[in-house]
């Protein structure tokens, strides 16, 4: 478990990079700190292996402040795979995988298996590539050696600041479903930071988001998703997700009108008092205008915009 | 030409020995100029502040025309081989120096903090690092620092310390063409082969990963 408690960070000019952040991230899960750039949340990351130091505050790794850790025994303690890869272009696959391992002297004959199962892993044939040098795979390949890297000491905490974030699409979701399933397998604690929203909801047991140095909110990504705590995180959520991500059955617009303006200047598009939230999401979509009419019988009763409606497909049942 | 054979055979011994001591002058002043600039490189790499005036010296003392220095050296040094070194060692520094800090600068920044966030220490890193990716860099400048001392050892004869210039301004004293040719010939002849025999070398040392 790792615990931050009152962590602020400043910088020499004053600006505040974190302010009094008390959060804690559970073992054994992946946590997503999310959030728009220079919100802090890789300053927050980096605090973990002493790469940032707080101004004020503590963090502990299982109750243990750090403040008292050696931070060169600290990092090799825990795994670290950053963003533009960062593999050492010099060394062979196989020099770059067991480097910690090297480091924290290990036998030769502990590393080289650990290096092929490592490979093993990720789906890289340890024949093919173990002494092949990191320019000679694609950005795919690369980042699949990047996370085995940090696995490669066995630290019970892995940290990964936008790890995918350079990779085209199709490798992303390929390296975020390998990283899914390689947790099922290996139970670390990993802090994940993105600022991809998509990748949070899909790999994340719980989302920490975060806006200026603060957090927003903590949660699942169903949580975030069905209770978001403001209008920032429904907003970074984007409501399209959010439509995407949710059913809202059978529910009908009617049963709203409260929430909905009662008047409304401007052009709009017609929808019955009967029809459900969904259907009125697509009317308005289609109609691209702000508004749609809510018409009982010819007589238009009330204005409802895509805010509204969401809100509605947000209340929650016993609102109903 | 045939002239200049005769020459070649009849001052054999002197060409030879000069060119014994040219070699002699520029291997010591390249090797000490390396002992000087590739750890000034390092530490100025490090702390950078003091890089530019660093730099900046050297710059200045490379502006200088090498007859000028030699000049300079002798009322403080007096002549002979000490002299000629240290004046050859100044010229030496500038390429060694600004290609190492260069080359541990242009090091990406990533693949240092990669190396941090693993919990390498800065010595480490400098050594695993730093320096394998720079090496390439800090190989060019000691070839052109090799290939620049070779030939403005040709001077040293001015302050008494031999070498091939001896023989080119016995040469020129004496308005023998072919003299002149046989100091001349020896140092291109030299300059060119450091050249090569570096080049081979800096290839060498490009770590295998960078160009695939």
């Amino acid at each position: 478990m790792i615990r931050f408690e009152g962590v602020t960070k400043r910088f020499a000019d004053g600006t505040e990079a974190l302010k009094d952040i008390s959060l804690v991230l559970p073992t054994h899960q992946l946590t997503v700190i999310i959030g728009p750039s220079g919100c802090g949340k890789t300053t927050l990351m980096k605090m973990i292996n002493k790469l940032e130091k707080p101004t004020e505050g503590k963090i502990y790794i299982d109750e243990e402040p750090i403040t008292e850790m050696d931070e060169v025994q600290l990092r090799r303690s825990i795994g670290y795979v950053i963003q533009r890869i960062g593999l050492f272009p010099h060394m062979t696959i196989s020099d770059n995988v067991s480097l910690v391992p090297r480091l924290v002297g290990w036998s030769k004959e502990k590393t080289e298996p650990r290096v092929r199962e490592l490979l093993d892993l990720v789906g890289l044939n340890p024949e093919t590539y173990m002494n092949r040098y990191p320019l000679e795979l694609s950005g795919g390949q690369q980042q699949r050696v990047g996370v085995v890297r940090a696995l490669a000491g066995d630290p019970n905490i892995i940290l990964m600041d936008e790890p995918f974030s350079a990779l085209d699409p199709i490798s992303r979701e390929q390296l975020q479903d390998e990283l899914q399933n390689l947790q099922q397998t290996i139970h670390k604690t990993i802090v994940f930071v993105t600022h991809d929203m998509d990748e949070a909801l899909k790999i994340a047991d719980s989302i920490v988001v975060m806006r200026a140095g603060k957090v927003e909110q903590i949660g699942s990504p169903q949580e975030l998703i069905d209770e978001p705590a403001n209008e920032f995180v429904q907003n970074f959520i984007g409501t399209e997700r959010i439509r995407r991500q949710r059913s809202f059955g059978e529910r009908r617009v009617k049963e709203y009108i409260a929430l909905f303006d009662a008047e409304w200047q401007g052009q709009t598009q017609e929808v019955s008092l009967d029809s459900t939230i969904d259907e009125a999401f697509r009317v308005l979509e289609n109609s691209g205008l702000e508004r749609v009419a809510v018409a009982d019988r010819g007589a238009i009763v009330a204005y409802a915009s895509e805010r509204h409606l969401l809100q509605a497909a947000l209340l929650k049942e016993e609102g109903v | 030409m045939r002239n200049f054979i005769d020459t070649l055979i009849s001052r054999q011994d002197m060409i030879q020995s000069a060119f014994m001591e040219h070699i002699y002058l520029s291997f010591v002043a390249v090797a000490i100029g390396i002992a000087i600039a590739l750890p000034t490189g390092v530490l100025i790499a490090r702390y950078r502040r003091y890089a530019e005036p660093i730099i900046g010296v050297t710059a200045v003392f490379q502006t200088i025309p090498s007859l000028a220095l030699f000049g300079f050296l002798v009322p403080l040094l007096g002549i002979g081989s000490t002299t000629a070194l240290i004046a050859l060692i100044i010229y030496a520094l500038l390429p060694i120096l600004r290609n190492t800090y260069t080359g541990i600068t242009g090091v990406d920044s990533s693949t240092i903090e990669a190396g941090r966030g693993m919990g390498m220490t800065r010595t480490q890193i400098l050594r695993q690092i730093e320096l394998p990716l720079a090496l390439p860099f800090i190989m060019a400048g000691i070839r052109t620092a090799t290939v620049l001392t070779v030939g403005i050892a040709t001077l040293a004869t001015f302050v008494g310390a031999g070498g091939l210039g001896d023989i080119i301004y016995r040469g020129l004293q004496s308005y023998n063409n072919a003299l002149v040719l046989a100091g001349a010939l020896p140092v291109a002849l030299l300059a060119i082969g450091f050249d090569q025999i570096l080049k081979w070398i800096e290839k060498r040392a490009t770590p295998k990963g960078l160009n695939p």
